[in-house]
């Protein structure tokens, strides 16, 4: 039998790094929140805020957990899977993953056993601080991946010699032409998911009528924090990035947006059916010259369109099209649903407000998705390039690697990852269930 | 003096083996699991290491990330060759990190007795497999001259590699168990104190039976060694930690017979470290063949950047761990924020 070695890794890579990227916006929004609360309860003296700050540190202990795990795989896949890659881009791609390690890891992990088992072992001050850390920590690594990331999409500060890209300088290399753009774009992502994830629990604590209190002070809380991170993603962050890859990726840009002919006065597409073969778009519902302005601040502007590009340089169009407007599409989700829910709160009828309630409680994994969404666009949108303009996909593999190998561990990471998944969703629902009470007094010592 | 390449192996050194000395106890302790008897033990096991196995666990992270920065070719060569075997790792390991977080949340024991034991097998298999691919990168992996593996997973379980791995796994294992003596009392401990006399002697018979098949496997690894003084100072260090580990366990002096063990791990990688610079992959098909620090390393710009990294970095990181160490010290106390 013939195994497509490539498609396999691709498959495995896309199904591990997909599998994890569920955990780490949660993580990362969730952290942020808890600083928050835990700063209130530690300043206000006010218990319904460290009782936030337990009930949703154990939620963050869980996803925290299984992210971990799932991000173990990351740090070595690279090698396995894809060693030519690895031998182009280590001069490079190697130090975001070593300073992630020394800079966020240590941090966040460290920091982390000392947030939730040290709470009664040292000062308010310096619990707080533990949160902050992890918070920071998180972040960092976020910073570090999407550098990582950003250089595979705008390499900057290389020579490609001996056969490989190598450093000619670090400040550039990091700060290409995509990384803080990236940077704003997915840890505001992050913050958004961390705030429906909080509305959502308190949401369905309010309706159950269960630890009123805390879960009013939870909603405020992550509504008001929702609605000022949900409005920043689309301006400046959102509007800001998309212009940025019109520029550097303009083929990429082309295919978000469905653009297959290059065009002065080009339309915003809002909605379509793409087709790979002729490239076409069906159903098309759009407004004119708004793509050229929102592009390049100009309503004639002249925008290129996948035509002009070679054949085998061109993005797979639809999954590339449909992840960015589903992306988009729930982004504006996000913003109506958190100023609902603020003009509610000013209104003080959120709490009676059963139907919106309800959406919030609904609404907790779509941030999730909308974040697997806009990572579906930016690494399919660069194909067939592993390192844009550099290096192809097809050409990065592992050699010595045979698709029986890659195969058997698909199988089996899918298997593990399907009954983690699970396992976290149950675990997860049920501690929700459980509410903040959950708190076992105990005192046996070794 | 040494030069930036040197600089690197020495630093990723000492990454492998702030992973060994601190994952290393837990690892222990999670075999040690697999031995103990009631719940309470159970839950105290997994306390003693709660708040800090993350953290260490990190080490591990960081040198597979200064790897790939420092030495990609090395990187990239060994783990899509030890593809099967790493991916046995990675499942362990996966296993072990939720098993602590998920064993309290249910009230049941069939449900507590499944994340037991993935907890105690996902220490056991790294345990062990860390030490099998130790064994066959001191032994020499087959390269070709174009730095391409040409051996198979089934090639990787030789006798001297599996040997490698039972001498890691009982090291471990009385790390683990010294470490426990040290976090609790009565009854426990004096079983853990049996565990370290046990896995003591263990050790030191598979170390004698392991320095002698090297001779024979990969004499290399001696030729070169013994002209350095590094070689000579861990040669009197090792023996002097082997020996105090049980004198301070008879004592009690818990802290020394960890510190001893520490010194122990050290020693141990250092010398195999000695013996094979500037080597990092040795082939067995060729020596020439090896990938070394020269060849497959990254640009100096690249090193001299990571240095800096390194520099600023690691001295926090070793100063806040120490920092939350010291919070954590003593015995284990089991409440209402400990793993259930």
């Amino acid at each position: 039998m013939d195994l497509d070695v490539v498609l396999l890794s691709r498959l495995q890579f896309a199904m591990t790094v997909g599998f994890h990227f569920i955990f780490p916006p949660i993580s990362i929004g969730l952290a942020w929140l808890l600083v928050i609360a835990e700063f209130l309860g530690w300043q206000k003296g006010d218990e319904d805020y460290v009782r936030i700050g337990k009930f949703f540190g154990k939620l963050f202990s869980l996803t925290f957990a299984v992210g971990v795990a799932t991000g173990i795989v990351m740090e070595f896949q690279f090698g396995m899977n894809w060693a030519e890659y690895s031998k182009f881009v280590g001069d490079i791609f190697g130090a975001p993953l070593a300073a992630e390690g020394v800079f966020a890891f240590f941090l966040e992990s460290s920091f982390l056993g000392l947030y939730l088992f040290g709470r009664n072992r040292v000062s308010k001050g310096v619990h707080w601080f533990s949160a902050l850390m992890v918070a920071v920590g998180a972040t960092t690594s976020a910073f570090w991946i999407i550098v990582a990331n950003s250089w595979q999409q705008t390499p900057a500060g290389y020579v490609v010699r001996n056969g490989r890209a190598e450093l000619t300088s670090f400040s550039e290399a990091v700060f290409n032409p995509s990384t803080l753009l990236r940077f704003f774009h997915t840890v505001d992502a992050a913050l958004i998911t961390g705030a429906f994830f909080m509305a959502g629990v308190a949401a369905y604590l309010l309706l159950k009528n269960r630890e009123v209190p805390v879960a009013k002070k939870a909603m405020k809380l992550a509504v008001i924090f929702g609605l000022i991170v949900s409005l920043l993603e689309l301006f400046p962050i959102g509007h800001e990035h998309a212009r940025q890859v019109a520029h550097t990726q303009p083929e990429k840009f082309a295919a978000f947006e469905g653009l297959y002919i290059s065009q002065s006065g080009a339309p915003l597409v809002l909605f379509a059916f793409p087709q790979e073969r002729p490239p076409d778009l069906k159903a098309t519902v759009e407004i004119p010259g708004l793509l050229s302005w929102l592009a390049f601040g100009d309503v004639n502007a002249r925008i290129q369109g996948i035509d002009e590009f070679p054949a085998d340089e061109i993005p797979p169009l639809f999954l590339t099209f449909v992840s960015f407007h589903n992306m988009a599409a729930l982004g504006i989700y996000f913003i109506l649903i958190m100023a609902w829910g603020a003009v509610q709160l000013v209104r003080n009828k959120l709490w009676g407000s059963k139907k919106l309630l309800r959406l919030f409680v609904w609404s907790i994994p779509l941030p999730v998705i909308a974040c697997q969404f806009g990572w579906i666009a930016a690494e399919v949108g660069r194909q067939p390039w592993i390192v844009y303009g550099l290096l192809k996909t097809r050409d990065a593999y592992s050699f010595t690697v045979t698709g029986g190998e890659v195969l058997f561990s698909i199988v089996l990471f899918s298997l593990i990852y399907l009954l983690l998944g699970s396992l976290y969703l149950f675990l997860l629902v049920r501690e929700i269930k459980h509410g903040p009470q959950t708190i076992r007094a105990e005192g046996v010592s070794a | 003096m040494m030069d930036l390449n040197a600089i690197w192996f020495l630093l990723v050194g000492v990454l492998i083996t702030g992973y060994a000395v601190l994952d290393g106890f837990d690892l222990g302790v999670g075999v040690l699991h697999l031995f103990t008897r009631s719940e309470t033990e159970r839950r105290i096991h997994i306390n003693a290491i709660g708040p800090v196995w993350d953290g260490n666990e990190v080490w591990l992270l960081t040198g597979g990330g200064a790897l790939f920065a420092a030495f990609p070719m090395v990187y990239a060569t060994i783990f899509s060759s030890f593809y099967l075997a790493l991916m046995l790792v990675l499942t362990a390991l996966i296993f072990r990190a939720v098993a602590m977080e998920f064993r309290g949340k249910l009230d049941s024991p069939g449900w507590r007795r499944l994340w037991d034991w993935s907890f105690g097998l996902g220490s056991l298999l790294p345990a062990i497999l860390f030490g099998v691919a130790v064994g066959n990168i001191l032994r020499g992996i087959p390269i070709d001259k174009d730095k391409v593996f040409t051996g198979s997973f089934i090639g990787l379980l030789n006798p001297y590699a599996i040997l490698i791995g039972l001498l890691s796994f009982v090291l471990f294992t009385m790390h683990g168990a010294i470490y426990m003596s040290l976090k609790t009392d009565g009854a426990l401990r004096e079983r853990m104190r049996k565990w370290v006399f046990g896995t003591w002697m263990a050790f030191v018979i598979l170390y004698l039976i392991s320095t002698l098949a090297t001779f024979f496997v990969a004499r290399y690894l001696f030729e070169s060694a013994l002209e350095r003084p590094v070689t000579w100072i861990l040669f009197l260090l090792l023996p002097a930690a082997v020996l105090y580990i049980p004198v301070a366990t008879k004592g009690e002096k818990y802290v020394r017979a960890f510190l001893a063990s520490s010194a122990t791990i050290v020693s141990i990688i250092g010398l195999a470290a000695a013996g094979m610079f500037p080597r990092l992959v040795p082939s067995i098909t060729d020596l020439n063949y090896s990938l070394t620090i020269y060849n497959a390393s990254s640009t100096p710009r690249t090193l001299t950047v990571m240095l800096i990294v390194a520099l600023l970095g690691m001295p926090i990181v070793i100063a806040y761990t120490a920092y939350i160490y010291r919070v954590f010290k003593g015995k284990v106390v089991l409440g209402e924020e400990s793993y259930h």
